[in-house]
C-alpha cells in the first residue's frame, strides 16, 4: 500500500448503516485440484460483533481467511463487504475494504521501534520524520480509544508476546480496518495476556468493529464470540449464536462424531518415586542458565503436569531429563539408578534405563520425516537386539511390528512403507507415541503430546497417556496447554524463568492462581 | 508459483541427469564449434574412443573403477550429512598404504598382495578423513574446510616423503621404487586380450564389491540407519541416543577408506609404484559422480561408466583433433562436472513445471498440500 491510501483510509468514513452485515460470503467454492477445501460456504458476519471459526485443521477455515484476505481467489461465490460487492485480489485490496488480518505468526521486525513497525510499509513519503510525528499522534488516539496502550518507542524484541500482538493489532487499525481477522491469536499467551487480549477485542467490538476469531480453543470460542461459524470438510456445517450452543455441541460437529473433552480417569495410587530429579541446573546453547535448581520427583502410577509459559526452561528440562543435554549440575535418578550424562549418547542410556521420551517438537526431534514409517517406528532403538543381534538391521522385524503398532494405534494411512511426511501432525504423533509406550518403559516423559493435533486424536492420546499411569508408570507431562495439564495431571507443578515456582492440585487450583503462577508471581503472594 | 511436486522418481533419476548432461554436450559443442572444429565429430570420436573397441573399453572402465571408489567415498559421508572434499588427499596418501606394502610383500603372491595392499591403502585413506572427522566431531572444525586443507597437506607431504625418503637412489624422479615382482597384480587383458594395452585390472572386481557394501551398509545395517538418521535430522539422531560425534568419526574413516582404494587401481594397477600427483583430480570428479549418482550404488556406477567414458573419449579426442588441445579436453570435462555436479539443480524447477503442466491433478494437489501446511 503507498502512502496516500493509508492516510485516506485512516479518515474514511464509517460504513452505511444499511445493512447489519460486515462481510457477507455465499456460496464461496474453492478447490485446489481434487481437494475441495471450501464447499458452497456461506458465512455472514455481524458489524460490531465478535464471530468465531472453529474447525480442525485441513477443514478450510484458513483458506476461507485467505479467499477473505486476498491470498486465494475463490473459484464462485460472492463476497461482500458492506453490503457491496468486492472482488478481493490482494491483501492491499482487502485493506483498502477495511480488511486486516493479524497473523498466527507475527510479521514484526524485531529491532524496529513499535512505531516504526506501526508505519512500514505505510510511510507518507521517503523521509520518515513526518511519518513518525503523524503515526505517534494517531497511535495515541488508537490507544486511548481501544485500550491498546503501548509505548511507541519500545523495539519489539524487547516488549513481550502480548505486547508484539498489540502491536499487530495496531498495524491493522492504523490502516483503517473496521474488520480484523486473527488466526489462532493465544497460542503463545499466558492465560492473563489472553485475557487481555479479549479485553482489547471486547472493546473493539464495542467501538463498532467487527472481529473474527480463527481458533481450535472451544474455551476462547465461548467465553469471548457472539456467534460461532463451525466447519468440517470443507462445509461450513453450522453457524449458531454462541449463547446457544456449548463446548461439546461444538466439538461435536467440528468431528463429526460425539468427543469426550473431559479426560476420564479415576484416582491415582502413587507408588514408589521412580523419577528423582534433584537440584538440577541446565544451560541451553547459549550457555545461558535456563534450569535453575530444579527439584521434583515422579512416582510410579502418577502424572505430573509442568505448566509455564513457553520458554520458561521447560525444554532444556526435558532435554536434561532424557538424556539430550548435560546439565550443569544436578542428579536424575531413573528407578533409584543415577544417571550418567557423559558422552552425546545420554538418550540411549536413558532408554536403557526404561526412560521413554515423546519430544516437545516431534518434526525436529522425535521423527526423521524422510523416512519411511517402519524406520522412524524403530528410532531410537534401532540397536536393539529385536531388529536384528549383529550390525545387519532385521527390516522385516521392524516392519512386522510397525505394522502391528499401526494398527493398535490407528495410524492412517495403514501403510509403513509411506513417508513420514505424507502423515498428518496427529498421526506423526501416534508413531512417537506407538515407539515410546510400546517398549513399555518405567517412566515416560511427554512434551506438548497434542501440538498441532486434531481433537479426535487428542482424545486417543490423552487415553493413552492415563492408560500408561494405570499401569503403574511415571509420567511427566510437560505442555503450555493449561487445559490439558489441568485435566491430565494428578500434581501440577509451575514453572517460571527456570525455577518451579509453585506446586497445585488440579481438583483444587484454580486457572487464575495457576496463570498468576505462569506469570512468576509466587504462590504466596498468590494465596494472598 | 511455488507449490511444486517433486519430480517422479524416474525423472528424478535418469531424466534430469540425461538433461543436464544434454545441456553439457551442448554448451561443449558450441565451445568446440567456437574454435572452429566440428562438434558433432568430435562427439563420435569420444564415443568411438570410449566404447568403439575393447582397449577403449578397458580404459573406460579404469578410470570408473576410480570413480567408484571416490564417488562412493563422496556418497557414504553424504548419506550422514557430511561433506567430505577431500577424497583426493585421501586417495593420494592412500598410496603409500598400497605400495609401500606391496614393494614388502613383492617376493610372495598377488593373491597375498592384493588383499594386503587394499587393507593398506584403505587403512591410510581412512585415517587421513578421520582426523577432519576428529576435528569435527570434538572441536568443531567444519569437515569441508578441514579435509580441502587436508588436500593441501596430503599433496605437500608426498611431495616431501617422494622427493626425500622413498625415491630409490639414482632415480631423478620424485617416485617410489617400483613393484616388479610377484606382488604386481593381475591385468584383466592377461584374461581378455580384447581390452588390448588397457590398465584395466582386477581392482575392478573390488570397485563392484565396494558398491554392494556400500548399499548394503547405508540400507540393511545398524550402522546405516544411525547414518542415515544424523544425514537428514542430527538433533533426532541424538535423540535416538545415536553418538553423533563418534558417528562423525566412523562414517569420515569408511569415506576415507573408500577414496584411498584408488590408490591400487592407480599405483599397483597401472604404475606399480607412486608418482607425483597420481590421483589427477580423481577425487574431484567422485562429487560430481556421488551428485549425479544420486548417493545411490546404481547411480554412482553409471555416473562412474560416463566419466571413465569422458576421461578416455577426451584422451582420444586429443590425439584425433589435434586442434582440441589437452585443456580443451579439461575445459569439457569440466563443463559436464559443471552442469551434472555443480548446477545440478538447474533444470529441476523447470522440469517440475513442465511435468505439472502435463498432470494438473499433481499440481492441484501440491498446491492444496501448501494450504493445508498453513493451516492454523
Amino acid at each position: 500500500m503507498n502512502a496516500s491510501d493509508a492516510h485516506d483510509l485512516a479518515q474514511r468514513p464509517s460504513p452505511a448503516a444499511a445493512s447489519p452485515w460486515a462481510i457477507e460470503l455465499k456460496g464461496i467454492n474453492k478447490s485446489f485440484g481434487p481437494v475441495r477445501a471450501n464447499r458452497d460456504i456461506d458465512l455472514k458476519v455481524k458489524r460490531g460483533t465478535i464471530h468465531g471459526i472453529v474447525g480442525e485443521n485441513g477443514a478450510g477455515k484458513s483458506t476461507l481467511m485467505s479467499i477473505l484476505y486476498g491470498f486465494y481467489t475463490a473459484d464462485s461465490g460472492e463476497i461482500r463487504v458492506n453490503d457491496k460487492p468486492a472482488a478481493i485480489t490482494d491483501s492491499r485490496h482487502a485493506l483498502a475494504l477495511g480488511i486486516g488480518m493479524v497473523h498466527q505468526h507475527f510479521m514484526l521486525v524485531d529491532n524496529f521501534s513499535i512505531l516504526e513497525n506501526v508505519i512500514l510499509g505505510a510511510e507518507d513519503n521517503a523521509l520518515l520524520r513526518s511519518s513518525l510525528a503523524k503515526a505517534r499522534k494517531e497511535l495515541k488516539r488508537l490507544a486511548s480509544d481501544y485500550n491498546l496502550d503501548v509505548d511507541p518507542d519500545a523495539i519489539v524484541e524487547d516488549v513481550s508476546v502480548g505486547q508484539q500482538q498489540r502491536v499487530e493489532i495496531l498495524k491493522a487499525l492504523y490502516r483503517g480496518a473496521d474488520t480484523l481477522i486473527l488466526d489462532e491469536p493465544t497460542g503463545v499467551l499466558t492465560p492473563a495476556e489472553a485475557d487481555d487480549l479479549f479485553r482489547v477485542l471486547r472493546t473493539l467490538r464495542d467501538q463498532g468493529k467487527t472481529v473474527i476469531l480463527i481458533t481450535h480453543k472451544l474455551r476462547e470460542i465461548m467465553a469471548i464470540t457472539d456467534a460461532v461459524s463451525v466447519m468440517r470438510q470443507g462445509h461450513m456445517v453450522a453457524t449458531l449464536p454462541t449463547a446457544e450452543t456449548s463446548p461439546e455441541q461444538l466439538a461435536e460437529l467440528m468431528v463429526g462424531r460425539r468427543v469426550l473433552l473431559r479426560v476420564e480417569k479415576g484416582p491415582a495410587h502413587p507408588g514408589k518415586a521412580l523419577l528423582e530429579v534433584d537440584n538440577l541446573e541446565v544451560e541451553d546453547d547459549l550457555g545461558v542458565l535456563r534450569v535453575k535448581s530444579v527439584s521434583f520427583n515422579v512416582r510410579a502410577g502418577e502424572i505430573v503436569g509442568i505448566a509455564g509459559v513457553a520458554g520458561n526452561g521447560q525444554s532444556e528440562l526435558l532435554e536434561a531429563i532424557s538424556g539430550m543435554r548435560a546439565p550443569r549440575q544436578g542428579t536424575v535418578r531413573v528407578s533409584g539408578a543415577p544417571v550418567s550424562f557423559r558422552g552425546d549418547n545420554g538418550a540411549s542410556r536413558l532408554r536403557e534405563a526404561k526412560l521413554a521420551h515423546v519430544p516437545e517438537d516431534r518434526q525436529r526431534m522425535g521423527l526423521v520425516v524422510q523416512f519411511e514409517e517402519w524406520e522412524n517406528s524403530i528410532l531410537g532403538y534401532q540397536d536393539d537386539a529385536t531388529y536384528g543381534r549383529g550390525p545387519i538391521l532385521d527390516i522385516n522385524a521392524a516392519r512386522a511390528e510397525a505394522r502391528e503398532r499401526i494398527r493398535k494405534f490407528d495410524i492412517r494411512p495403514d501403510n509403513c512403507r509411506l513417508k513420514t511426511a505424507s502423515f498428518s501432525g496427529g498421526n506423526q504423533q501416534k508413531i512417537v507415541l506407538a515407539r515410546e509406550m510400546e517398549r513399555n518403559p518405567d517412566v515416560l516423559v511427554v512434551g506438548q503430546p497434542t501440538r498441532g493435533v486434531d481433537i479426535g486424536a487428542i482424545e486417543f492420546i490423552h487415553n493413552q497417556i492415563v492408560k500408561m499411569r494405570d499401569a503403574g508408570k511415571a509420567i511427566l507431562l510437560v505442555s503450555v496447554e493449561l487445559d490439558e495439564i489441568r485435566s491430565l495431571s494428578d500434581r501440577i507443578l509451575v514453572m517460571f524463568d527456570g525455577r518451579i515456582v509453585g506446586e497445585a492440585d488440579p481438583a483444587v487450583a484454580t486457572e487464575g492462581e495457576l496463570g498468576l503462577m505462569m506469570a512468576g508471581i509466587e504462590q504466596k503472594e498468590a494465596a494472598e | 508459483m511455488s507449490a511444486r511436486r517433486p519430480l517422479p522418481r524416474w525423472a528424478d533419476v535418469a531424466l534430469l541427469p540425461a538433461l543436464n548432461l544434454l545441456l553439457a554436450m551442448i554448451v561443449s559443442g558450441i565451445v568446440v564449434a567456437l574454435i572452429g572444429q566440428n562438434p558433432f565429430e568430435a562427439v563420435q570420436i569420444m564415443a568411438y574412443g570410449a566404447f568403439g573397441y575393447g582397449e577403449g573399453i578397458g580404459y573406460t572402465l579404469h578410470f570408473a573403477t576410480d570413480f567408484v571408489f571416490t564417488g562412493l567415498a563422496v556418497a557414504v559421508a553424504a548419506h550422514a550429512g557430511l561433506f567430505n572434499i577431500g577424497a583426493e588427499g585421501q586417495a593420494y596418501v592412500g598410496g603409500l598404504g598400497a605400495v609401500l606394502i606391496a614393494l614388502a610383500l613383492d617376493h610372495t603372491h598377488w593373491m597375498i598382495v592384493l588383499p594386503c595392499a587394499i587393507i593398506g591403502s584403505a587403512l591410510i585413506g581412512g585415517v587421513w578423513a578421520f582426523i577432519p572427522g576428529y576435528l569435527q566431531a570434538k572441536r568443531g572444525s567444519h569437515v569441508v574446510i578441514t579435509t580441502i586443507m587436508f588436500n593441501f597437506i596430503a599433496s605437500a607431504l608426498m611431495v616431501y616423503l617422494l622427493n626425500n625418503i622413498l625415491k630409490p637412489k639414482g632415480v631423478m624422479e620424485p617416485s617410489t621404487a617400483s613393484v616388479t615382482g610377484a606382488g604386481k597384480i593381475p591385468q584383466l587383458h592377461d584374461w581378455i586380450p580384447a581390452l588390448g594395452y588397457s590398465p584395466l585390472n582386477v581392482t575392478a572386481f573390488f570397485a563392484i564389491a565396494a558398491l554392494i557394501f556400500v548399499y548394503v551398509l547405508i540400507w540393511h545395517t545398524k550402522l546405516g540407519f544411525a547414518m542415515r538418521t544424523m544425514g537428514f535430522n542430527p538433533t533426532a539422531s541424538r535423540y535416538a541416543g545415536i553418538s553423533n560425534s563418534r558417528l562423525i568419526m566412523i562414517v569420515m574413516a569408511i569415506s576415507g577408506a573408500l577414496a584411498g582404494m584408488v590408490a591400487v587401481n592407480e599405483c599397483l594397477g597401472v604404475q606399480n609404484r607412486i608418482v607425483l600427483n597420481f590421483t589427477s583430480g580423481y577425487g574431484f570428479v567422485g562429487i560430481a559422480v556421488a551428485l549425479m549418482g544420486r548417493n545411490h550404488p546404481i547411480g554412482i556406477a553409471l555416473a562412474a561408466v560416463l566419466f571413465g567414458a569422458l576421461y578416455q573419449g577426451g584422451l582420444e579426442l586429443q590425439f584425433s583433433m589435434p586442434a582440441i588441445t589437452r585443456d580443451m579436453i579439461v575445459v569439457i570435462q569440466a563443463l559436464v562436472i559443471l552442469f551434472t555436479g555443480a548446477m545440478e539443480g538447474l533444470l529441476r524447477p523447470g522440469l517440475e513445471n513442465a511435468f505439472m503442466l502435463y498432470r494438473p491433478e499433481q499440481k492441484a494437489e501440491a498446491t492444496a498440500r501448501e494450504t493445508v501446511g498453513t493451516e492454523g
